[in-house]
Formats: C-alpha cells, structure tokens, sequence
C-alpha cells in the first residue's frame, strides 16, 4: 500500500521538522539562562570573598587580591549616559529629517547613510577615534573647553585627548544610528489624518512635529532612547581604546577612566590569580545584568507604543 | 501691524528645521570623515606582502598579516555554518508553528535583547565553557562566540521574512497535499529566499567586524593555523593588539587591517541591501 506508507512518511517528516525547529527556538531560552547561571556560577570565588562590598568599594588591585567594582560600573553609566545626551538630539533630528523634511529621492541614500554608521564595525570607531580623533581633542578643543568653561568642576582636567567625554562622544556616533531608525520607524507610524489636521488649522511644520507627532509617538520615542542607552552600556572596543583605562574616579569628564567593558578587554587574558578572573566575570555579570534590564524595558516601550498607537492608525 | 507672532513663529519652524538638517549632515560628515581617513591611512599600509607574508618579529618593519585575513575567514565560516541554520530553523518555528504562542513570544523577547547584548559578555561566557576545560584558546571558541553573536540576528530576520510570503501560498502548496515541512521548504523558504539571504549577509558583515568575543577565546597567533584547537589570528584583534602597540609598522599594519575588515563589512552590507533586498523601494 504505497499511498499509506507515503502518508507515514509525511507524519514522520512533519513531526521531525516541527521538533527540530521547535528545539532551536528553545535553544534560545536555554543559551539566556546558561549564559546567566555560568556567569553567576564564576562569579561566585568573588561575591563570596566581597559580598555587597564588590558594589561600592573602589579598589582594583590584583597584586593584594582587592577587587571593587565601583569605578567601572560609574566609568560604563557615565560614559553612557553622555553618549544618550549628544545622541538624542541629534538623532531625533536626522528622525524628523527622514521623514518630515527630505525630498524623497534623498530619502533612501540619506537613511542607508546612517545605516552604514552603524554597520562599522566597533573597532574601527575605537583606532579612528584614538588615532585621529583624540589627538584633535588635545590639541584644538579640550585647551579651549578647559579655559572657558573650566569653572565647572566637570569641565576641569588635562587634555588628554581621551577620557570620559571622548569616549561617551564617539559613543554618542555609534547608537546615533540605532534610536534614530526606530524613530523614524515610530514617526512614520503617525497616522496623517492627525498631522493633516494640525496643517489644517494652521500649525506650522515643526509646530506639527512637537505638539503632534512627538507626543503621539512619545513611549516608542522613549524606547528608541532607552535601546540607544543599552547599545552604549555593553560598547567595548571603542570604549576600550578611547577611555584611557585609568581605574578610579573623578568628577572631571576629561580625566581617563575605565568602564565595565574595557576593564574586561585589558586584564581578562593577563589575570592569572582566581579571585581576579572571578572577580572580571563578577563585572561582566553586572554589565549583562544591566544591560539586559535596559534593553528589556526599550523592548517593552517600543512594543507597546506599536500596539497602542501605531497598531489603532 | 505685523503680526509678531507669526513671525516668531515661522522663525522657530525654520530653526529647528534647519537644525534638523544639521543633525543629518553631521551624521553624514562622520560617516565620511571615518571612512576617508581608513581608505587614506589604509590603502597606503597595503601592499602584496600585507597579503601574502606572516607578521614580522615586533619592532621589525615588513611582514604581513596573511595569516589574520585566512583566521577571520575561518571563523566567519565556521560560525555561519553554525549559526545560520540553526537561527532560520528557530525563525521557521515563530513563523510557522508558534504565531500567538506564549513559547515564540519569549523566544522573539530573549532574541532581540541578545541582538544589542554586550558581545564581550559572550567572549567571557564561551571561555567559562569552552576555553577552560579545553585548556586553552582555540579557534573553535572563537566561532561559536560568533555563531552565538549571530543567532538572534539571524532567528528575527528569518521569522520577519517568511512572515512575509502570503498564507495564501502556503494554503494552495497544503490544499494540493503537500505536508507543512515540504510547504515549508519547497514554497516559503523558496519565497523568502531573497529576504532570507539578505539578512544572512547582514549577520556575515556584523560578526566579522567582532572584536570583543575573540580576544577571550580565538586569541591571537602569529602563525599560520588552520587547526580548530589551536588560537588563531583575526584581523580585528590584530587591529586591536597592533594600534595598542608602540610601532609605526604596527599601527600601519592597522590601518591597513581597518580598511581591508570595513571595506568587506561595508561591501557586504550595501550589496545586500541595495541588490538582494530592497527595503525603502516597497
């Protein structure tokens, strides 16, 4: 009875399939959690000999084993959070230029312009910005920066050239990129009849695009910013290069720093002692951790924001 | 009488118009400024031997990197075999079996936050699993943090692509007696085939320009090295271990190495979104 056996064959290959593919989503969930409990599971040698102390404390010193994580955790928050100033701006105007402003034969260009921003690879931001970058900070902004504006405490330092502030700036040009596509995507999702009948009434264009669009679009917008800050946090080779790699803290921007990523990049091959090695991967759990918070909660913005208001236009 | 605020504001429209504009241009101008100086510092690095000759001994001017450009090719392969037909399967699962289930949201929810995950993370990760029991760097390590890298990059463009091809096609291919797995493989993936490879060639690009997920795992060498237990050199740690470098033959050897990986990156990337995927032309 060939057609039964035929018919067999089929359940048999449906069934394979199914749970093939069904395995390799799971593998997914599995591969988050593993990635969680191995972290947690190395990190423990460190947690165990600091306890919370590994939070607070500012010591990083391998030779006495005394390992605090504060100063990198301040250098990834800092620096990140300077790449979000620069970058919104900046990056909700090229959003507005996108969709508002551009005839439409720039439009295309224009936007894969920006697209191949973020297609650099990391390093690459990293040896430009050490390279050419910051001996231009050294020697033509940073003297004027710390002359004129350096009665502000954060404003004081010497001119290095790399430090908090060029390393949050070449930060600021790699997430650019990444909040302002998705609030393009977000803006494009306004429903004209609304931006119509602002014009209607005699709204000018910007006045359409802040009392209309914007709020309209306001959680996806807010994802979008919050996906910027995620990217920041976990950036490592450009950090890594442009940070100046000095383990402490200080208020001056343009002093050199450390972050959680480029910490992990400088000592993980060369630490040989086991509280170090655990302590790195403490580090990196922290990074992970946080990272992943930030990024879950730009996740659930942008998809509510396309639930509730971009799904009902 | 004029009327004063009209003008006001017709006068902020234009500002924040203009600064609208700016903000484009600036991001354009850095494009362009980071792309000249690597094409400038780059080309001039390159020469045949950069191509063809092993580094020389530190100090020492000549040499090579051949044996990088051959290590991140290794790994790119590797970790695409790896990676990509695991990551159409799991997409293949959310767009085929899970739509609405609780099972492929979680999985849709976890990949896109592994997508921006710090990447150095993963570097630490596959030397807790693999680098250490194993009992030292190795290339193998290398390419399966990249493969990890590439996964959800590649499970989120396969689902969005094969949601893509119509239900009515699957309908007709079901309705002629076709079971799911052949509609699956014979119509949707032949459907989707042009989304599908262009966002392989995205993840390609995206991984092959990684630097923090090898310096843990794949090392450096600087020999050849084809074995897949033993670290080898990539271009982006030599970058990385030659601009950190005191020599002007490394950080030439550098910038030659930045252009080579951007210029393929940038290629790679342009060609699948202009020839293979068209996304603004819809």
């Amino acid at each position: 009875m060939p057609f039964l056996d035929r018919h067999k064959a089929d359940k048999i290959g449906d069934a394979l399939f199914k749970g093939v593919s069904f395995f390799f989503a799971v593998s997914v969930i599995v591969l988050s959690c593993l990635l969680f409990a191995v972290l947690l599971w190395e990190a423990i040698p460190a947690l165990r000999a600091f306890g919370l102390r590994f939070l607070y404390t500012s010591a990083w010193d391998p030779v006495r084993s005394v390992f605090g994580a504060l100063p990198a955790i301040y250098g990834t928050v800092v620096s990140s959070i300077i790449a979000v100033v620069i970058a919104v701006p900046i990056s909700l105007g090229i959003a507005i230029f996108l969709t508002e402003l551009s005839p439409a034969w720039l439009c295309g260009p224009a936007g894969m312009a920006i697209e191949l921003l973020a297609a650099i690879p990391s390093i690459i931001y990293g040896m430009w910005g050490l390279f050419v970058f910051a001996p231009l900070l050294a020697s033509r902004v940073e003297p004027f920066i710390i002359e004129r504006l350096g009665f502000i405490p954060i404003f004081r330092g010497a001119p290095l050239g790399i430090g908090m502030l060029p390393a949050g700036f070449i930060l600021a040009i790699m997430i650019i990129p990444f909040i302002s596509s998705v609030a393009r995507d977000v803006f494009r999702m306004t429903p004209p009849m609304l931006k119509e009948s602002g014009y209607a009434v005699g709204a000018t264009r910007w006045e359409v695009i802040r009392r209309i669009v914007m709020p309209f679009t306001k959680s996806g917008l807010f994802g979008a910013v919050i996906l910027g800050l995620g990217r920041a946090l976990g950036e490592t080779m450009a950090v890594t290069f442009l940070i100046g790699n000095s383990y402490g803290m200080s208020a001056g921007l343009l002093n050199p720093a450390t972050s959680i990523s480029a910490t992990l990049a400088n000592e993980f091959t060369e630490a040989v002692d086991a509280v170090h090695i655990s302590s790195l991967v403490a580090l990196g759990l922290i990074l992970f951790v946080i990272t992943f918070i930030v990024l879950a909660g730009a996740k659930l913005l942008i998809k509510r924001f396309s639930l509730a208001g971009g799904g009902r236009a | 009488m004029p009327n004063f605020l009209y003008t006001r504001r017709k006068i902020t429209n234009y500002a924040a118009l203009g600064a609208s504009l700016l903000s484009a241009a600036f991001g354009v101008a850095f494009l362009v400024w980071i792309l000249k100086d690597v094409l400038v510092m780059g080309a001039g690095a390159l020469s045949p031997a950069f191509f063809t000759e092993l580094p020389a001994p530190p100090g020492e001017a000549g040499g090579g990197l051949a044996n990088a450009i051959g290590g991140t090719l290794l790994l790119t392969v590797i970790a695409t075999a790896i990676g990509v037909p695991s990551g159409i399967l799991a997409g293949t699962y959310l767009s085929e079996y899970g739509r609405g289930s609780r099972l492929a949201s979680a999985v849709r929810f976890i990949a896109d936050i592994l997508v921006s995950a710090p990447s150095i993370v993963i570097g630490i990760f596959v030397y807790a699993i693999i680098v250490r029991p194993s009992g030292g760097f190795s290339a193998i390590a290398g390419a399966v943090a990249l493969a990890i890298i590439m996964l959800p990059v590649v499970i989120r463009t396969a689902e969005e692509v094969l949601k893509l091809v119509p239900d009515a096609t699957r309908e007709a291919a079901l309705a002629l007696g076709a079971p799911h797995w052949k509609v699956t493989v014979f119509v949707v993936y032949r459907g989707a085939a042009r989304g599908i490879t262009t966002g392989v060639m995205l993840a390609v690009a995206r991984v092959s320009g990684e630097t923090a997920p090898l310096l843990f795992t794949s090392f450096n060498n600087s020999f050849w090295n084809w074995k897949l237990n033993e670290p080898v050199s990539t271009l982006t740690v030599a970058i990385f271990n030659y601009a950190m470098g005191p020599y002007d033959d490394w950080h030439a050897k550098a910038w030659g190495a930045a252009f080579l990986i951007t210029a393929a990156v940038l290629f790679v990337t342009v060609t699948a979104r202009l020839v293979v995927g068209r996304r603004h032309g819809g």
